[in-house]
């Protein structure tokens, strides 16, 4: 068995020896290179764009403007599966490049070039006039009456509003006795900032289009540059290579429809676009800045009578994933902590800046740090044990959920805090740490979180596999499922090793994804690969199995039921014989004179099923009060994602989780200026992603629940590390200090405020 | 790929001055940390530049005749945070300078790249003023020196004239001997970041370690250029070594500081934590320099 065990990546010696491609690597050095041109205002339309200077500069080949995009296709962008019910499909507002300028940042025109310098040139040599309209950056104040209306048909620039009504709040706040706990919480725009910037390239061949990019979707970039050029989706191929990170970010379909549609004007020449970080920053993708209003009703018993929440999500200018990000944060509030009466409202909201997309969490972190500083402030006000209150009120075991039929069958809350607790000496240390005084004092805070994987039954969840035996036993893997830093290609090597019974070695897992030629598959997204993969993978392994075991049975004459596959050889289950090799089976299933076979298997597997994925976080941090500063002395993540197919790797999935959940609870924010809508700090200086420096050691535990419903036991783990790390670290600070932060990040200036609020300084 | 118009590197700091006599719209360039970002945003693209990297002579700190410290303008900063003279008389220009950026940074970045831009932020700019500094420029008509106060002219701006290259740094032997010094960068994340505010003090104590003889403070972001603390200096000097003397010094910065408010941080978050930095700094020099002042001893 390989399950379980850590097996080095597959990748691991190619990428630490340089081998590993990645799209710029593989692209032809005769590429034309592309700088976009971004709108310089933040909303309004563009009345004319003077090319004459920029296109007289050496080096430039040609420079295409939002005027010259004469078939208007507009295009949905978000990485979800497409769904032939046209009330479900994804909202299609973005052309190519567009005169209708939404935000600070806009695709509004491209320069093509032979190299960057000329491109760069040409871009400062342009000049645009605009037709100014007046914006809006806060979501709230673009839902006022007046406000300046982004998109038609979207009163109040409210995108999607939803409500959950369980019991009845109104009757159940009328209980006497009860104590109101109400809070406003807020998180900030921050960006993914994975090591390599979006790139893509397209070239043509015959009448089809060949695309490589940096995605985590390629199949579901296939269908939507379809969608953006008009053209029919089998006439588009993409390839996706190693990618260097994506984080949700690359859910989205980025530029690869620009791309293709430049090199479509240029006669199918060769076209390169390589987004620098600053671009990376304002027109890619960011997450969903949310503000929450939570009101709590809760009995001097420390149970709650009623609660509610009001969630505001800053969409940015264009739908993107949309509401998809506000519901699942809406869906989790009801169910973290069960109460007989709940009302929520999500509104998604247009606002004239960045747009927001898939994000490492999918609404999850941005909805644990209201709820949970919410629930940190009720046992304050309670008096009570901040994780015994908890423990009080969490989702019992048994829970099921009626929409997603998603079961707790184990008692992974209490098992995750116990285990953190007993890491960290918790129960001592926040004893230690009450009722400091002084400059500088210690905290210890803890925070849990609600996941969910996979889409279903919200969206299609579905796997294709394929595999092919070579004549010496190995065989190559190929899955729609993509490897995007995170180990997926060697859990599904762990995973094929056990199902075909054949050493490890002797699966190729085909990390690239290349849609002529893959299975169909939508991508990583949804903490969802291992999950969704493990049900496919099992089927084609145990259909290759068995025409394999049905060949060795010509060969062997022995009946097939009584042979089975063991470490890569064909063995007599009856007396434990090992009767031919695979490799010697395969070899004369190839060569055979007489019954020459090529032994493959291919399969889809649908997935109707989903599992909860849950775990929390304690900090513990030093604040140096006059200083206005956070030091993080020590963090630990629990997590029941069932069965681990892969601890090793698992661990480091989780370090990365809690390294983006310390930036975002203590540093990083994306700033825009109020007077022109731009985005004040897109770069990696004046963007405070946290550095290893600002890191205490990672300490990534696991309790193991087998996920009854999943094929392998497994559950979620992409995600769920960046939900909890934020709102502990912010419980801890109000431990030390006596002062809760409800605007993330915990930064100097959001604490020089609160600390001069509450008299501290 | 940078936007560069053309490269000439010199030989010698007399090769330099001639090519940027003979090229007057060119730019020094050393370890290219800065220039070549600016280049990349486009604020220095499509110009000349005179690099003077490979002018070994530029490098190392080393003793002058009469015991001033000399550091050679190429001198990288770990180099700077390395050295032994550096380490036994001014080890706080060391602490500084590994503060800067990364380690990649700080092998390849100089003091005389960090101190002819300009930038008020600069880790080593405070901590020079502090010490007060001497600039060595050499030009086509020779070599001068000023002091380094002097130097920066405004943000962005030195005293540098066409031809002219900052050779070295010096620091006087009087503005060293008898000095304990500490700096604090303060800054929004551990690595990789510019200060928001940075604060260089030093203290000269009296023998038995009880009176202030001298003390000095700068300030980097405090102002659009580094600046000393004067009111405060004079505030504290030949003050008995004490918690009073400290607080009162820390205090009395506010009158010399000119920080303004921007989105990377309000002016009144810069005077909270100027007058912390100054308080915990001189306090800590203080220490280094084998004095107590904690209330009892008042």
């Amino acid at each position: 068995m390989y399950a379980g065990k850590n097996v080095t990546r597959v990748d691991a010696y190619d990428k630490v020896l340089g081998r590993t491609k990645y799209t710029d690597d593989l692209c032809d050095k005769g590429a034309y290179v592309v700088r976009i041109l971004h709108s310089s205002i933040a909303h309004g339309k563009v009345v004319s764009i003077d090319t004459s200077r920029a296109e007289k500069i050496p080096g430039v080949v040609r420079i295409f403007t939002c005027f010259d995009v004469k078939e208007k296709h507009y295009f949905p962008t978000a990485g979800h599966p497409w769904s032939t019910d046209a009330a479900h499909q994804d909202v299609a507002d973005r052309l190519v490049l567009t005169e209708d300028v939404r935000f600070y940042g806009d695709d509004i025109g491209a320069v093509v070039a032979e190299d960057e310098v000329a491109a760069s040139q040409a871009i400062e040599a342009i000049r645009v006039e605009y037709e100014e309209y007046p914006f809006v950056l806060d979501v709230q104040e673009a839902m006022k009456d007046g406000a300046p209306q982004i998109h038609k048909n979207y009163p109040n620039n409210i995108l999607k509003h939803t409500s959950i009504r369980q019991g009845n709040y109104e009757e159940a706040v009328k209980e006497p006795g009860l104590i109101k706990v109400e809070g406003w919480y807020e998180t900030p725009v921050v960006q993914h900032c994975h090591l390599e910037n979006f790139i893509c390239y397209a070239q043509m061949e015959g009448d089809r289009i060949n695309i490589v990019s940096s995605t985590q979707i390629p199949h579901i970039v296939r269908r939507v540059v379809g969608q953006a050029l008009g053209i029919s989706w089998g006439k588009i191929r993409v390839v996706k290579p190693y990618i260097g990170g994506g984080f949700g970010n690359k859910q989205d379909v980025l530029y690869e429809p620009l791309c293709a549609w430049l090199c479509m004007q240029l006669g199918g020449h060769l076209v390169k676009i390589d987004i620098p970080r600053e671009d990376t920053f304002v027109s890619n993708r960011v997450r969903h800045s949310i503000r929450s209003h939570i009101i709590s009703w809760v009995r001097p018993d420390g149970t709650y009578a009623a609660r509610k929440l009001e969630a505001f999500s800053d969409q940015g200018a264009y739908a993107s994933h949309g509401h998809s990000i506000a519901a699942k944060g809406a869906g989790a509030f009801p169910q973290l902590y069960p109460c007989e009466n709940v009302e929520v409202d999500a509104y998604t909201v247009f606002t004239n800046k960045s747009v927001a997309g898939a994000m490492r969490g999918y609404g999850i972190p941005q909805t644990m740090w209201a709820v949970e500083g919410h629930t940190e402030e009720v046992a304050a006000r309670l008096g009570m044990d901040p994780v015994e209150f908890r423990r009080r009120n969490l989702m019992p075991v048994g829970y099921v959920d009626h929409f997603s039929k998603n079961e707790l069958y184990d008692d992974s809350f209490n098992q995750c805090l116990d285990k953190a607790m007993a890491a960290m000496d918790y129960k001592r240390k926040y004893r230690e740490y009450q009722n400091q005084t002084g400059d500088i004092r210690r905290g210890i805070g803890v925070s849990v979180f609600w996941y969910n994987t996979a889409v279903w039954p919200i969206s299609l969840e579905t796997s294709s596999c394929r595999m092919v035996l070579n004549p010496d036993g190995s065989l190559q893997v190929q899955l729609g499922e993509t490897e995007i830093g995170q180990g997926a290609d060697t859990a599904f090597a762990q995973m094929t090793a056990d199902v075909l019974g054949v050493p490890l070695e002797s699966v190729h897992v085909i990390s690239c994804q290349d849609t002529d030629v893959t299975p169909f598959g939508t991508g990583a997204y949804a903490s969802r690969q291992t999950y969704t993969a493990g049900f496919s993978i099992r089927q084609t392994g145990l259909l290759l199995k068995e025409r394999i075991l049905e060949y060795a049975h010509g060969l062997t004459r022995m009946p097939s039921y009584n042979l089975d596959i063991v470490d890569g050889n064909i063995v007599r289950t009856t007396d434990g014989r090992i009767l031919m090799t695979l490799g010697e089976l395969a070899a004369e299933a190839l060569y055979s004179l007489n019954n020459s076979q090529h032994l493959t298997a291919e399969s889809t597997a649908q997935i109707k099923s989903n599992a909860y994925s849950f775990g929390c976080t304690i900090a513990e941090v030093e604040v140096d009060i006059p200083m206005c500063k956070v030091k993080l002395l020590d963090l630990v993540n629990v997590h029941d994602a069932g069965n681990l197919i892969n601890p090793a790797l698992a661990a480091a999935q989780v370090h990365g989780g809690m390294s983006m959940g310390i930036g975002f609870g203590l540093s990083e924010q994306l700033m825009f200026d109020e007077k022109t809508g731009r985005a004040l700090n897109n770069n990696l200086l004046d963007y405070k992603l946290s550095t290893c420096m600002d890191h205490p050691r990672l300490n990534a535990l696991f309790v193991e629940n087998p996920e009854p419903t999943s094929s392998f036991g497994t559950k979620g783990l992409g995600e769920p590390p960046a939900c909890s790390v934020a709102p502990a670290i912010r419980n801890a600070v109000y431990q030390a200090t006596g002062v809760f932060v409800n605007k993330a990040p915990v930064n100097p200036h959001n604490l020089f405020a609160r600390f001069k609020e509450e008299g501290l300084l | 790929m940078y936007d560069i118009k053309a490269l000439y590197e010199a030989k010698s700091v007399k090769d330099a001055v001639r090519l940027l006599v003979e090229h007057p719209e060119a730019l020094v360039i050393a370890g290219g940390s800065d220039v070549l970002i600016k280049i990349r945003e486009g604020k220095l693209a499509g110009r000349e530049l005179v690099s003077i990297y490979g002018i070994d002579e530029m490098r190392g700190v080393s003793y002058e005749a009469d015991g001033s410290i000399r550091i050679g303008s190429l001198t990288s900063f770990s180099h700077i945070t390395n050295d032994p003279i550096i380490q036994k008389h001014i080890r706080v220009l060391g602490e500084a300078v590994d503060m800067v950026g990364g380690p990649q940074i700080r092998n390849i970045g100089t003091i005389g790249g960090n101190t002819c831009n300009g930038v008020t932020s600069a880790d080593s700019a405070s901590t020079l003023h502090a010490w007060d500094a001497v600039v060595e420029i050499t030009g086509p008509e020779g070599v001068r020196q000023i002091p380094i106060e002097k130097f920066y002219i405004r943000a962005g701006v030195v005293d540098l004239h066409q031809g002219e290259v900052q050779t070295a740094i010096i620091i006087p032997k009087p503005a060293y001997e008898g000095y304990f010094g500490h700096y604090i960068k303060y800054a929004m994340r551990n690595a990789m970041d510019i200060a928001t505010l940075g604060c260089s003090v030093n203290v000269k104590l009296s023998e038995d370690k009880t009176v202030i003889q001298d003390v000095r403070i700068a300030y980097g972001v405090a102002g659009p250029v580094p600046l000393r603390a004067v009111s405060a200096e004079k505030e504290a000097k030949g003050k008995p070594v004490c918690e009073k003397t400290v607080k009162d010094f820390a205090q009395a910065i506010l009158e010399d500081i000119r920080p303004r408010d921007s989105w990377r941080a309000s002016k009144a978050f810069r005077q909270h934590i100027a007058v912390v930095l100054a308080e915990r700094a001189l306090r800590e020099s203080i220490r280094l320099a084998g004095g107590e002042c904690d209330e009892q001893t008042v």
